[in-house]
């Protein structure tokens, strides 16, 4: 029975980065615990489409292949998500595939995800402890918050929640819930925490948590579950105090 | 992220969305709410409400320039979205869009509203019951009422939700859950408040 099984995909496809898109569709032997990765190898082994032509295989990006990475985020049947854990048998066909428009497509499926990871600097989502001397160890994080900042640790920086956010586009210049989260997270750690204005005040910039319309797509699609919005929410109540200490003085 | 305005810009216009603007739509509704008491009634209410002392600046402080700001604002925030409740049909983003779309009704309500009213009495006409019923003599115009109050309420109402989110203070699944419950409360009561004011203009 398996044996002549079909897959049918319709795949959203583009030479490069500034021509147009187009779809194409292809159909391929069943197999059993096929994923969308899987498949799109199968098409690379042998790429000719469903009406015989045969074309250049597709270009998509993956490393992990187990949902740690992010790096083979793309739009399955109109959500996005990680192409690694997309099983074939849980997806409706044909599985339609094109890639997350929110970035710049650079070929086929495979987007340029580095706004993210230049959110990620604007933001400072780090913890400064480079110095000339040792200065032994920092203070210990308690047990409850090490719990919830964990979760948010868990961020691969995929970019599904920017794709899902709809303040997120081309005329707007929000940076997306991904780098906001990451600083409630550096935030919370203990030797995080000493420089947290400086966080703070980076996202009371333009484009930073200022631009969130609270749709909440974002902690909907998020593939690890992190609690996007309730980062954001208490990242608002620690901005609206930041900004008090900025205007009236502090002594912090 | 080089600039600094837009953060104070958005608070600004949150705090307005809700002081005096906020403030002043319940004001206004539950005023003219004593319709459903009379004639006379209402009209000694519109007369107490327009012949408040300091009337110009009142309304240039508490009504003009709030709303001009909010709304104009409210407008540019609002195209800058890029809506998608067709992909991510989920509840808070069907909310995020008719927030912004309610609002761009009640600005046209607004504005017409303003015309009929607040400018006409500029140019001479008397703010009364009479007013309003020639007003809402025509059917289209009642059901035109009534979508304009009902969109205000809405986005006052939600509006709140957001409010409480913007300046942080419902932080958890569980408080903004909570405070739907209680905003749209405040929509449904806010809009019984104002359609059966208009009802009793009919
Ligand atoms: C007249 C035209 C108006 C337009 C175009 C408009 C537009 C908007 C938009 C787009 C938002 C979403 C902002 C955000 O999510 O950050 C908003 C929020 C809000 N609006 Fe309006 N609005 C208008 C009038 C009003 C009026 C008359 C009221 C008062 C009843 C009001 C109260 C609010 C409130 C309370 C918020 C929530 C602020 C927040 O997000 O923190 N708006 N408005
Ligand atoms: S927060 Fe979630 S959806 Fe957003 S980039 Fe990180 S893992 Fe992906
Ligand atoms: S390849 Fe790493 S998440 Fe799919």
């Amino acid at each position: 029975m398996a044996e002549n099984k079909n897959v049918r995909f319709i795949i959203t496809r583009q030479d490069n980065p500034d021509s147009a898109p187009y779809q194409v569709e292809f159909v391929l032997p069943y197999r059993p615990n096929m994923n969308v990765i899987s498949a799109l190898m199968e098409i690379r082994r042998n790429p000719v489409q469903a009406n015989g032509d045969k074309t250049a295989p597709i270009t998509w990006d993956m490393n992990c292949l187990e949902e740690v990475c992010g790096a083979c985020s793309m739009v399955i049947n109109g959500k996005p998500r990680q192409a690694c854990t997309a099983l074939v048998d849980q997806l409706e066909q044909p599985i339609r595939l094109e890639p997350m428009r929110t970035f710049p497509v650079i070929r086929d499926l495979q987007v340029d995800r580095s706004r993210m990871f230049d959110s990620l600097k604007k933001v400072k989502a780090w913890i400064p402890i480079d110095g000339t001397y040792d200065l032994g160890p920092g203070p210990r994080m308690p047990e409850r918050k090490r719990q919830w900042a964990y979760e948010l640790s868990k961020c691969m920086t995929c970019g599904v929640c920017l794709e899902a956010c709809p303040n997120v586009n081309s005329s707007s210049d929000y940076i997306g819930p991904q780098p906001l989260s990451q600083v409630r997270l550096f935030n919370a750690h203990p030797t995080g925490a000493m420089n947290a204005p400086e966080r703070l005040n980076a996202i009371m910039g333009d484009g930073g948590i200022a631009s969130c319309g609270m749709s909440q797509n974002c902690v909907q699609s998020c593939p690890k579950g992190i609690p996007l919005t309730t980062s954001i929410a208490a990242l608002n109540r620690d901005t609206t105090i930041q900004s008090f200490r900025n205007f009236f003085g502090s002594d912090r | 992220m080089a600039g600094n305005r837009e953060f104070a810009n958005r608070r600004l216009h949150s705090l307005l969305g809700v002081i005096p603007l906020g403030i002043f739509v319940i004001q206004h509704l539950v005023v003219n709410h004593y319709a459903t008491n009379g004639v006379e009634s209402f009209n000694k209410a519109a007369n107490f409400m327009g012949g408040l002392p300091f009337r110009i600046f009142l309304e240039t402080f508490i009504i003009f320039l709030p709303l001009a700001y909010h709304a104009i604002y409210g407008i540019y925030i609002a195209f800058t979205a890029k809506n998608n409740v067709g992909r991510y049909s989920y509840f808070r983003n069907w909310m995020f869009m008719l927030q912004r779309l309610t609002g761009i009704i009640t600005l046209i309500f607004v504005a017409w509203h303003l015309w009929e009213t607040r400018i006409a009495a500029a140019r001479g006409s008397d703010v009364n019951f009479d007013m309003m019923s020639n007003i809402l003599d025509n059917p289209f115009m009642v059901a035109f009422y009534i979508i304009g109050i009902v969109s205000t309420t809405f986005h006052f109402a939600n509006g709140l939700w957001s409010f409480a989110v913007t300046w942080g203070l419902t932080i958890s699944p569980r408080a903004q859950r909570i405070t739907t419950y209680v905003t749209m409360v405040i929509f449904v009561a806010l809009s019984y408040v104002g359609i059966s004011a208009i009802l009793a203009f009919v």
